[in-house]
């Protein structure tokens, strides 16, 4: 069994997180920058004294494929890594992979990891 | 012959000059010797050209202020304007212009005579024609150039170009002829007196921006349904303050080159200009941060050039503690007009109104209350006993030239609109203007790496490799 677990994060967590997941062993990233709104809805912000909302926030998004095994433990590192407690920190969740290939090589499924 | 024989030969020969020929030469040199009025004359010709110069690089400062604090999409078109301005300005300045605006002949308010820089075209003092016209010919520029921002973003560039040539070519002379060029305003009991500028150049630039902001109308989104502003974020910040940088070096030519020699007074208006620019950029920054509750960048950029706009018709005649005071004043006012042209809906993208038209005006009333004495220029002002006779003639010049402006600008814009069309589509204005009135975007599909947004873009053809095969 093979999941992607998937993390939108604060951009300035990008580096405790792939710190934190290359120490635990983790062999790929893919990180994608994304904007978003969450419960807060974003916040108003001035630019030449007219007020403008900020109601997507910039964010990354982190994916990394591993196997079942490990998969809790990648969701509980990134989580440690990505949190500072503040509004926004994001979130992280998991899902099943169906196929998985390398496109190098042809490999397939936990080999392609 | 060899190397070494050559420069012994060479050598003996330039001896041979000096010791045969030197003492002719120099009896014959001794009718045309030089004399310390011909350095003066020479040293005055240079400074004004190296002056003019600084002006011609007000248009880069233009250019990068406007780009910075408007949005990507119209990045191209907006150069586009700034470079075009610049180009039909001079070219009509040089055909009718310049002879409008300093030619001997004509009335009070048009001169004549000098067309194309022919017989008769004017020469200041001991300045050459050609000097005397590459320094006007900068200020002309600058009028025109001040208009773009203003009207940013969705101005057709069509109509753009001609409004350039009509400034250049017509508004601005007709002006200019009336202090400069020996008209009305300078034949007033106690002529009129803008050393460099503030109204001339600026509050010209600034109504005829005023109009042509107003015919056309706010940029699509400016205003919610309920009518309160919206922020339009410009995209580079760092090009905004750039460009006022660039500004403010440029101004070292406009207010000190203005005195139209190199003599004593070019280092104390150096002065002026410098605290008077620092005070509006300070005092805005103070102005908008009580306001909003943040140092906005931008218009703490647009206090710098206030400060400067403020203080280019007296930059001459006021102290350094005067200087100080009317450019901290007009840093408070452009961002009250900031405000007041966003609520009236005049869309100013760069707030061009407000620092050339609004703070031009104050800066030439300044004269007539901050001017420290009588001089054969400008008469001492209110706040040092010397009365109101300078600012009346203050205050008739800056309402003339305005009301000049509002009508011809407002009646030129007008046409363009009944005619060429002033405004683009819609649909163009929210696509960007840049492939539409140009056909390619301001910043090519590769900016953004690995991700072409065109075909044939410099990546890989779609052939299949062999290797993926297996």
């Amino acid at each position: 069994m093979i999941k992607l677990v998937t993390a939108v994060i604060k951009p300035q967590m990008l580096e405790p997180v792939k710190d934190g997941l290359k120490d635990m062993g983790v062999q790929g990233i893919t990180v994608t920058e994304v904007k978003g709104f969450g419960r807060q809805g974003g916040h108003t912000e001035t630019y030449r004294g007219a007020e403008y909302t900020v109601d997507l926030v910039p964010k990354l998004k982190v994916e990394v494929i591993c196997g079942l095994a490990d998969a809790e433990g990648v969701m509980e590192m990134i989580r440690k890594c990505a949190y500072t407690g503040k509004i926004g920190d994001g979130k992280v969740w998991m899902i099943d992979l169906e196929r998985l290939m390398r496109v190098r090589t042809g490999e397939m499924g936990d080999e392609a990891i | 012959m060899t190397r070494t024989a050559k420069l012994v030969a060479g050598g003996t020969l330039a001896a041979a000059v000096v010791a045969l020929g030197g003492g002719a030469a120099w009896a014959q040199e001794a009718e045309t010797v030089m004399t310390a009025e011909d350095v003066q004359v020479n040293l005055d010709n240079v400074f004004v050209l190296v002056a003019a110069v600084l002006v011609i690089f007000m248009q880069a400062g233009f250019a990068l202020v406007e780009a910075g604090l408007t949005r990507a999409k119209s990045v191209a078109n907006i150069m586009m304007k700034n470079m075009m301005d610049f180009c039909a300005g001079a070219l009509a300045f040089f055909a009718v212009g310049y002879a409008i605006a300093f030619g001997a002949g004509g009335n009070d308010f048009f001169g004549t005579g000098g067309w194309f820089l022919g017989d008769g075209a004017f020469q200041y003092g001991t300045l050459t024609v050609p000097v005397t016209f590459i320094f006007q010919v900068a200020f002309a520029a600058t009028a025109a150039t001040i208009v773009s921002g203003a009207m940013a973003e969705r101005t057709k560039f069509k109509s753009y170009f001609l409004y350039s040539i009509a400034i250049s070519g017509l508004i601005y002379p007709i002006v200019v002829h009336w202090n400069w060029g020996g008209g009305w305003l300078a034949g007033l009991s106690t002529p009129f007196h803008d050393f460099a500028g503030s109204s001339m150049v600026h509050m010209v630039g600034g109504v005829a921006a005023l109009m042509g902001a107003a015919v056309l109308g706010p940029r699509i989104g400016k205003y919610g349904p309920d009518g309160k502003p919206r922020a339009i974020l410009g995209h580079n910040i760092p090009y905004a303050v750039l460009g006022t940088f660039i500004l403010l070096v440029g101004w070292y030519g406009f207010n000190p080159g203005s005195e139209l020699a190199a003599d004593g007074a070019i280092g104390g208006i150096a002065v002026t200009t410098t605290l008077a620019a620092a005070a509006g950029a300070i005092t805005a920054m103070l102005a908008i941060w009580a306001k909003s509750g943040k140092p906005d960048v931008a218009m703490t950029a647009n206090g710098m050039l206030a400060g400067l706009v403020g203080i280019t018709a007296g930059t001459a005649a006021v102290s350094n503690v005067g200087a100080v005071i009317i450019g901290a004043a007009a840093g408070v006012i452009v961002v009250t007009a900031v405000f007041f042209f966003d609520r009236i809906h005049i869309d100013d993208p760069v707030g061009a109104i407000s620092v050339h038209g609004v703070c031009g005006a104050f800066g030439t009333i300044c004269v007539g209350l901050f001017a420290t004495e009588d001089t054969d220029f400008w008469q001492q002002g209110l706040f040092y006993g010397g009365g109101t006779s300078q600012l009346v003639s203050q205050v008739i010049g800056v309402v003339a030239i305005a009301v000049f402006v509002a009508v011809t600008a407002g009646i030129l814009f007008t046409v363009l609109k009944a005619t060429v069309g002033l405004r683009v589509s819609e649909d163009e204005e929210l696509a960007g203007l840049d492939v539409l009135e140009h056909g390619a975007p301001g910043y090519g599909p590769d900016t953004t790496p690995g991700l072409p947004s065109t075909s044939r873009s410099g990546g890989r053809t779609t052939t299949v490799p062999t290797g993926a095969s297996s």
